[in-house]
């Protein structure tokens, strides 16, 4: 059984994929909460193009996506040298960039699990909570959000998951360093472009497998909870 | 009460939806005023504006004198600091929350001058003690009214607004519920407009009665004179504004309620 024991680099590729799909998932969630919201329910000029927008990752070649995050947040692309300039963060070739094109290809399938969810909410209910005292934003986090936490859980792990898979627009935008950027997928690529690397890709591909099934008993889990909860179930 | 006293609720609307125009103005005072009219008539579009949910096109609501709508002025008070108590005919309750929760729900959003009613009295007087643990998806139609009721009272209303609380409830339902209402409008000192089809309901509730037609009210007084009135003009629902002006008579008696005086200079 020794062959199923992981290399240190092998773990740092697991390590790694696990911290950028968390922060990728966690770091996205206030801004899918907010766009699933505005186009659930707010119309405004405008608003198809931010809905294409989001979904544009959805439909991109995943490399065209990290090329053009490549444009815009490399050192020397518009928002990079920004960000540089200003705060001194350099996320091109750093397991931040990883994240951020995680959380890109993740958002669109977020956005849409949570919009889903808001659009199913009787607004009804919502102006009850406002004869009753509530304000708009009281409302929101006392009768809206605890409606749609199972839509969030769902889009949660929805884009937990696609972040654990991205290759593409990971690879394009912030290469294949291992340690820095070297995901799972990635490196499951690159054994599979070195003679002798099979027992590396199997042993990686078990790993992906397990976090997958586990990712989803626990989405199963917390949706029921949520569901139990809602009073649906 | 003084001459100058404000009364309870003074209400002026127009607004028009397509082809239907409302046109009303009333005053309520203390009890229980009903909204009397056949559907289609513009009643819970006048429950809308006096709650907030609907922006009128033109109109004043005032409350105890406060203005919380007038549009002449640009003054529309958000529903959330109006302080109405709205029960809905499809009771709206949360499902996420408890019975409890929903009762409680008002008072964790009332300003804290406003007085804060007891839980214990509003549950004893709806009868719905044992029912404070469950969710609302298990309780039956009656119950979750009762409950909804529950809800309006003890966020602290100045005015209670019921909006057909009875119409989506079978026959038995209505008459486990009607006890209730009764012992509310007894006992809870808050005064009531109550929006109402049903001669049976606004017979047994109401001290006023304002009676609505196609978007105008055509009449106010006691239930006795107006379900009179009602019945000569027979019951066949007529909607469209065009019999409305053949039938000129129609027009008379809006033109009267003008002139109608607020309860308020009765005492």
């Amino acid at each position: 059984m020794d062959w199923l024991a992981l290399s240190p680099q092998e773990w740092d590729a697991v390590r790694l994929s696990l911290l950028v799909s968390f922060w990728a998932t966690i770091a996205s969630l206030p801004f899918g909460i907010a766009v699933a919201w505005l186009l659930a329910r707010v119309s405004f000029p405008g608003k198809a193009l931010v809905n294409g927008l989001v979904h544009l990752p959805l439909v991109l070649p995943p490399v065209v996506t990290g090329y053009v995050l490549l444009l815009l947040f490399g050192r020397r692309g518009p928002i990079g040298a920004f960000l540089e300039e200003t705060f001194g963060i350099v996320i091109a070739f750093r397991w931040t960039g990883a994240a951020l094109a995680c959380a890109v290809m993740g958002f669109p399938l977020m956005v849409r699990a949570i919009r889903l969810a808001i659009e199913a909410v009787d607004p009804r209910l919502e102006a009850a909570a406002g004869t009753l005292g509530a304000g708009r934003v009281a409302t929101f986090l006392v009768v809206t959000l605890p409606l749609i936490l199972p839509g969030i859980i769902a889009g949660m792990i929805l884009c937990f998951a696609k972040a654990m898979g991205e290759f593409g627009a990971t690879i394009t935008f912030v290469s294949n360093i291992p340690g820095q950027t070297q995901t799972l997928p990635s490196a499951i690529y690159t054994f599979t472009q070195v003679p002798g690397g099979e027992a590396g890709a199997l042993r990686l591909t078990l790993v992906s497998v397990a976090i997958a099934f586990g990712a989803l008993l626990v989405s199963e889990l917390l949706a029921r909870r949520a569901q139990a909860r809602v009073g649906i179930a | 009460m003084s001459e100058d006293h404000a009364p309870t609720l003074e209400i002026a609307l127009g607004h028009t939806l397509g082809a239907f125009a409302l046109d009303v103005a009333f005053a309520s005072d203390a009890g229980v005023t009903a909204l009397f009219g056949p559907s289609g008539s513009g009643k819970t579009t006048v429950v809308n504006a006096i709650a907030g949910l609907v922006r009128p096109q033109a109109g004043l609501v005032r409350i105890g004198g406060e203005t919380l709508t007038d549009t002449k002025a640009g003054v529309v008070v958000p529903p959330h600091r109006r302080r109405i108590g709205v029960v809905f005919q499809d009771a709206r309750l949360f499902p996420h929350l408890s019975v409890r929760a929903n009762l409680l729900f008002g008072r964790w959003f009332a300003p804290r001058s406003a007085p804060r009613p007891a839980l214990e009295p509003v549950v004893e007087l709806l009868g719905i003690g044992h029912l404070l643990r469950r969710r609302p998806g298990g309780l039956s139609g009656g119950e979750r009214q009762r409950v909804a009721i529950g809800r309006a009272l003890l966020s602290s209303p100045r005015l209670l607004v019921m909006d057909e609380p009875l119409a989506s409830l079978d026959d038995a339902r209505k008459q486990e519920i009607l006890p209730y209402l009764e012992r509310l409008r007894d006992e809870a000192r808050v005064p009531i407009v109550y929006v109402s089809h049903s001669r049976a309901e606004v017979t047994r509730l109401a001290g006023t009665v304002v009676l609505m037609r196609e978007g105008r009210i055509v009449g106010r007084g006691t239930p006795g004179e107006m379900l009179a009135r009602d019945a000569t003009r027979g019951t066949a629902p007529a909607r469209s504004a065009e019999r409305a002006r053949r039938l000129g008579r129609w027009a008379a008696p809006s033109q009267a309620l003008k002139t109608t005086r607020p309860a308020s200079e009765r005492s």
